[in-house]
């Protein structure tokens, strides 16, 4: 196994399960299950007893592992120089798990379903670029940049909405993009985050090849998960190209005036995705956009930055659902955090988010009292057209 | 060994014993002042041996460059006179010690010494510098801040060896064998100590300043004129290379900056206090800083601009309390450069 | 054991019980170089009443029971010698009151330090309490049961002393209350009643499963700021101590030592924070304090050092992350430490006798230790890193620390959080009469021998 001879030196000393003032507990599959097992340093001691042959794989051992939603907290807070390889080794043991074929159900199913439909939802290739009908958005042809939508963002009807919203403020601002329509496929982000590494390289290599041939140079994401997965692992097979997430994107435009931008009277709070944050460092972009808009409120959960507690739909557990639902889950645990804001919206940066947190508002019947709105909706609402 | 080139001849009928009569710490008249010198002359034991502060100010004020502090070092030296607490010296001297590390580069003009500032690197970016060659590390380190702690024999034993370090390491793809010294200390290490001590250097030693200066002349069309009052807080190495002083005038005035009058500068410069603090003569420490920061304060300055770092350390916070902003001057130029 | 089984998820739920290998190895077992030893059940109650029933349904199945917070000794003492259930009892971790006028707070055993800091930081920013360097993940019960220190100890003794009383359940089932708590609503004082707190102070879990503490908290200053007196010769810190310590001016004074980084080896790092409400405060702080070693720095022996102003940070935390990091100095993930509570005038020798140690078995060590009270003792750690992979370097370590623990005892110390090897040591060399007492309070409370045995048994 990869960083196989790193996994001893975790000290379980614990820094990784919380927050940087030690406020909360921030790993969520933790704070869900709470037996130290499913903690960062459960997971290091148990893959390094696998090594040593001291366990063998089990179905327990495989839900440990792939509770891990990889949201990052261990990574920022270890205190340890071997930090940045967390994530990395909780992959490779997954990847381990899934040469021996021995993962959760749901798990499997998902990557059947990626492998048969390239996308998780079952749903037709032929469809993917459908939530564009109606609009004046156009097929790449070799303009500035790919409007990358992703798998969420095609199908889900939330994120259609979001795609829909980014492309509208991106037209109207005059911008050279175009996207791909039913030609694009899954960029293969969560794939890895679950260890199939194979697959992954299929879906980037094939991803790369595409866009080389197009000419694409410049890619905006409208996930983080593409984000993170372009920038980050792309590069390393090739794909090296020029990414921006939706966000940064619709501060340069609002920075440079090219929207118009009126008042809209509303108390928001920013939650934080782990694939744009903590993995990507991008805090900003996303405040400043919504700092643009005149009378606008924005106040701050406790945890935000590199804080922000996960919604739970990362590595895969948006598909999977491993950590399951309760009181204890972390969205649930999110919108009470956003609810005691004050805030009246939640704003989003990631379609993942925009479902988990929506879910969780109904679970904790507050529907009446916050809603979820991902931030180019609430620019287009304010953008004078 | 190297051989300190005093002419005692020359401090026997010296009329004004400028050394110790201005040193601002001693208030010596003249009379006691060539009693004094008598005996630094016989290396007897001298009260300026225990109580000098190792401000370098008597190198400067010398008319002769005689080397009255390098004397003074050598005597404490041998005669077991600790200016530090010898559990801080060791310390010192075992924490800067080379390690036999140093890597082959070839590095292109311009290569600068950051010495045992590597925090500098971070600001030699952009446009304004170019991504100059640099390095800095333990075997590279001039040493000179032993004479803080009479420790002229740590120089003499390990400076040789830097010395080949830095021409066989990192100047050896250079084409003007020069050597831009970040720091005042480097500077007057090869171009005062050394020759003092008849160690030869085969490279050419050029002040940073003399480099930020070019830099910034070539450039003019990108600079904002800063428009502030600042103090320079002078270093005390520089008091061994005075010649160089005028560098800081000359760059303020290209970036717009006024140099204030005030008391405690250029010749009158008081000590940043943090060796002071090391000897363990705190009183004396804080007294200083009270006079120098009072004396800034009232000039009404902006900014404090620093170029040596430990100066920096000792009184950046002392200086925002003050609402003074503490700067180095390599920050100082950025502020003003326009990318 | 199916039927202890169900009758432990009855009590807690299903998803509060585990028999599963994954949790059974990682329980088995901590961070330092005790032997693991394979519990039969985790646990992980939420409530008192919770407590109760497991420990009935223990004594009725004469089951071991070991309490666990942060299981962050190092030491074993949560590892299950003869199986039984191990009782994870971070769940419990409400902050139940804070008392702002007689500045205390009663919490579950489950309240991690990191949790208490912060909840204080942001909710009554004018106290704290006194925080340990372990990592934030230990437990103020599990820290105070084992007399832990921390960065008010120099000031106010052992985290003991700063104790008000307890809820407990009694190896037999009964809960109880110690201190003013059994008599008042207010958990403020354990004086002036028979000291009960006591049963449960250092007996690691072996006389009941502690379900609140009351500890005082103290006024937060709003400046802190570090000195470091350098020595080389370890003969002149006991005095040293005695005069910082005497100026009753510091907050908390350390002092380490260790052959790396190089610049460090053959010195003794005395590490003296002070704090205050003003620059005026801190100033008459900072004078007396050099004041009190003037002798040292005059005679040139001691000096303080600068500290350079972007180290500080770190060095003023609490807890402080570096000691942390020092278990990897091996690349090893490893390290453990004797904790020799020793009087100040033993430090020479205890200094002495580290070297020695490492001489023999560890090039890499380190001594850390953290003034009590007005240097009425010294917490002082021989600690020796080890690579966890290498079972040799393992055995070096343990060589290292059983003959720590014969340094600690030789030099009139006293060893805190010991291990099996380290309670019997001390137990041999124990007043027989104590020794007896000790067993028959055992015994009296906890008839059936469940409570984490092994630990303070006569063999």
């Amino acid at each position: 196994m990869e960083y196989k001879d790193i996994v001893h030196r975790c000290f379980r000393c614990g820094y990784c399960k919380f927050t940087d003032d030690y406020q909360d507990i921030n790993c969520p599959s933790y704070k869900k299950f709470s037996f130290e097992t499913y903690s960062p340093g459960g997971r290091m001691w148990l893959i390094r007893a696998w090594l040593n042959n001291e366990i063998v794989m089990s179905s327990h051992y495989a839900e440990i592992l792939f509770s891990c939603i990889t949201c990052g907290n261990c990574k920022e807070h270890c205190v340890f120089t071997f930090k940045d390889e967390l994530l990395n080794i909780f992959e490779a043991a997954k990847t381990e798990l899934v040469s021996e074929g021995l993962v959760p159900p749901a798990v499997r199913d998902y990557f059947k379903t990626m492998s048969i439909n390239e996308n998780p939802y079952k749903e037709p290739q032929d469809e993917r670029g459908k939530w564009a009908e109606g609009t004046d958005i156009q097929r790449y042809s070799n303009q500035e940049y790919l409007f990358y939508v992703g798998d969420v963002g095609s199908y889900d009807e939330r994120g259609k909405k979001m795609a829909r919203h980014i492309g509208g403020l991106l037209s109207e601002a005059g911008l050279s993009f175009g996207i791909l329509g039913k030609e694009e496929t899954s960029d293969g982000n969560d794939v890895k985050a679950l260890g199939e590494k194979w697959l992954f390289q299929q879906l980037a290599e094939d991803n790369i090849r595409k866009f080389h041939e197009i000419g694409v140079k410049k890619i905006i994401t409208l996930d983080p998960h593409a984000f993170n997965v372009f920038s980050q692992e792309y590069p390393l097979l090739g794909g090296d190209f020029e990414v921006w997430h939706y966000t940064q994107i619709l501060n340069m435009l609002a920075k440079e005036k090219r929207i118009t931008i009126s008042s809209c009277e509303m108390k928001v709070t920013y939650h934080d995705p782990c694939y744009l944050g903590r993995h990507n460092r991008i805090y900003e972009a996303p405040r400043e956009v919504l700092s643009c808009i005149p009378g606008l409120e924005l106040v701050e959960m406790a945890r935000n930055r590199e804080d922000a507690f996960c919604c739970g739909g990362g590595g895969g557990n948006f598909f999977t659902d491993i950590l399951g639902t309760g009181v204890d889950s972390p969205n649930r645990i999110r919108v009470r955090e956003a609810y005691d804001t004050g805030a009246e919206i939640i704003a989003v940066a990631c379609p993942m988010c925009s479902k988990m947190l929506d879910d969780a508002i109904k679970s904790e019947e507050l529907e009446e009292r916050i809603a979820v709105k991902d931030i180019a909706e609430i620019l287009y609402q304010a953008v004078v057209h | 060994m190297y051989e300190l080139k005093f002419d005692e001849k020359m401090c026997a009928v010296c009329e004004t014993c400028d050394c110790l009569v201005r040193c601002p710490y001693l208030n010596l008249d003249l009379e006691h002042a060539k009693k004094e010198v008598e005996k630094l002359i016989q290396g007897d034991n001298s009260m300026v041996l225990t109580e000098c502060v190792t401000c370098y100010s008597c190198e400067e004020y010398c008319p002769y460059g005689n080397h009255p502090f390098y004397r003074i070092v050598e005597l404490q030296e041998s005669q077991d006179i600790y200016p530090a607490p010898k559990p801080i010296m060791n310390q010192q001297i075992k924490s800067m010690s080379p390690v036999g590390k140093g890597k082959v580069e070839e590095l292109k003009d311009p290569v600068i010494s950051l010495c045992a500032f590597p925090e500098a690197k971070k600001a030699l970016r952009g446009d304004l510098f170019q991504n100059p060659n640099n390095y800095f590390g333990r075997d590279y380190f001039c040493n000179l801040m032993y004479l803080h702690f009479a420790r002229s024999s740590i120089i003499k034993e390990r400076l040789p060896r830097i010395i080949e370090n830095i021409w066989k390491q990192k100047l050896n793809k250079s084409e003007s064998k020069e050597l831009i010294c970040y720091h005042d200390e480097c500077y007057a290490t090869y171009t005062s100590w050394a020759p003092a001590y008849g160690i030869e250097v085969p490279f050419k030693p050029i002040h940073f300043y003399e480099y930020l200066y070019n830099r910034i002349r070539a450039s003019m069309e990108n600079i904002t004129p800063i428009d502030a009052k600042v103090a320079y807080q002078r270093p005390c190495s520089n008091r061994l290379i005075p010649e160089q002083q005028h560098w800081v005038d000359d760059i303020f005035e290209l970036l717009g900056a006024q140099r204030v009058k005030r008391e405690y500068d250029r010749e009158d410069a008081l000590c940043c206090g943090g060796i002071l603090r090391m000897q363990g003569r705190d009183d004396l420490a804080h007294d200083l800083q009270v006079k120098n920061l009072e004396d800034m304060e009232a000039a009404g300055v902006d900014y404090c601009v620093f170029n040596c770092p430990f100066c920096s350390y000792t009184l950046s916070e002392m200086v925002k309390e003050r609402n003074i902003k503490p700067i180095m001057m390599i920050d100082l130029c950025t502020l003003s450069w326009n990318d | 054991m199916e039927k202890i089984y169900n009758a432990l998820t009855d009590i807690v739920g299903s998803g509060y019980v585990s028999k599963e290998p994954e949790e059974l190895f990682f329980y088995s077992r901590d961070q330092g170089t005790s032997e693991p030893k394979i519990p039969d059940f985790v646990v992980m109650p939420r409530t008192t009443q919770e407590i109760q029933r497991i420990v009935l349904l223990a004594n009725k199945e004469k089951l071991p029971i070991i309490p666990m917070g942060g299981s962050l000794t190092l030491s074993g003492l949560c590892i299950p010698h003869r199986k039984g259930v191990v009782l994870d009892l971070k769940r419990m971790d409400s902050i139940l009151e804070v008392n702002e006028t007689s500045r205390y707070v009663l919490v579950e055993p489950g309240v991690s330090q990191g949790a208490l800091q912060s909840y204080l930081a942001i909710k009554h920013p004018e106290l704290m309490h006194s925080i340990p360097d372990a990592p934030p993940a230990n437990t103020i019960a599990g820290n105070i049961l084992i007399h832990g220190s921390g960065h008010l100890s120099q000031e106010t003794g052992f985290h003991t002393e700063m104790l008000n009383g307890l809820e407990v359940v009694l190896p037999t089932g009964e809960i109880c209350k110690t201190g003013s708590g059994s008599i008042s609503p207010k958990w403020f004082a354990r004086a002036p009643l028979p000291d009960l707190t006591g049963l449960f102070l250092g007996w690691f879990g072996t006389t009941g499963v502690v379900t609140k503490l009351s500890i005082r908290l103290y006024p937060k200053p709003l400046k802190k700021d570090v000195m470091m007196f350098v020595t080389e010769n370890p003969d002149h810190i006991p005095d040293i101590i005695y005069r910082v310590t005497g100026t009753k001016m510091a907050e908390d004074v350390n002092l380490f030592a260790q052959p790396k980084p190089d610049w460090a080896e053959g010195f003794q790092q005395t590490v003296i924070n002070i704090t205050g409400d003003s620059e005026e405060e801190m100033s008459f702080k900072r004078r007396l304090i050099r004041k009190s070693v003037e002798h040292y720095i005059k005679s040139k022996e001691g000096g303080f050092m600068l500290v350079l102003p972007q180290l500080k940070p770190a060095m003023k935390e609490a807890p402080l992350r570096e000691l942390t990091r020092f278990a990897d100095m091996m690349k090893g993930g490893g390290f453990e430490y004797v904790g020799g509570i020793i009087p100040t005038e033993s430090f020479p020798q205890a200094y002495y006798d580290t070297l020695e140690i490492a001489e023999k078995y560890r090039p890499k060590w380190s001594i850390m230790c953290r003034v009590i009270g007005r240097g009425h003792a010294m917490m002082f750690a021989y600690s020796w890193p080890f690579n966890r992979a290498d079972a040799k370097d393992v055995e070096m370590s343990r060589k290292a620390l059983f003959e720590s623990n014969i340094s600690s005892l030789k030099n009139g110390g006293v060893i805190w959080k010991s291990e099996l090897e380290g309670q019997r040591m001390m137990m041999e060399k124990m007043d027989p009469n104590t020794l007896n007492l000790l067993q028959k309070i055992k015994r009296t409370l906890d008839p059936n021998g469940i409570m984490n045995p092994g630990n303070w048994e006569v063999v």
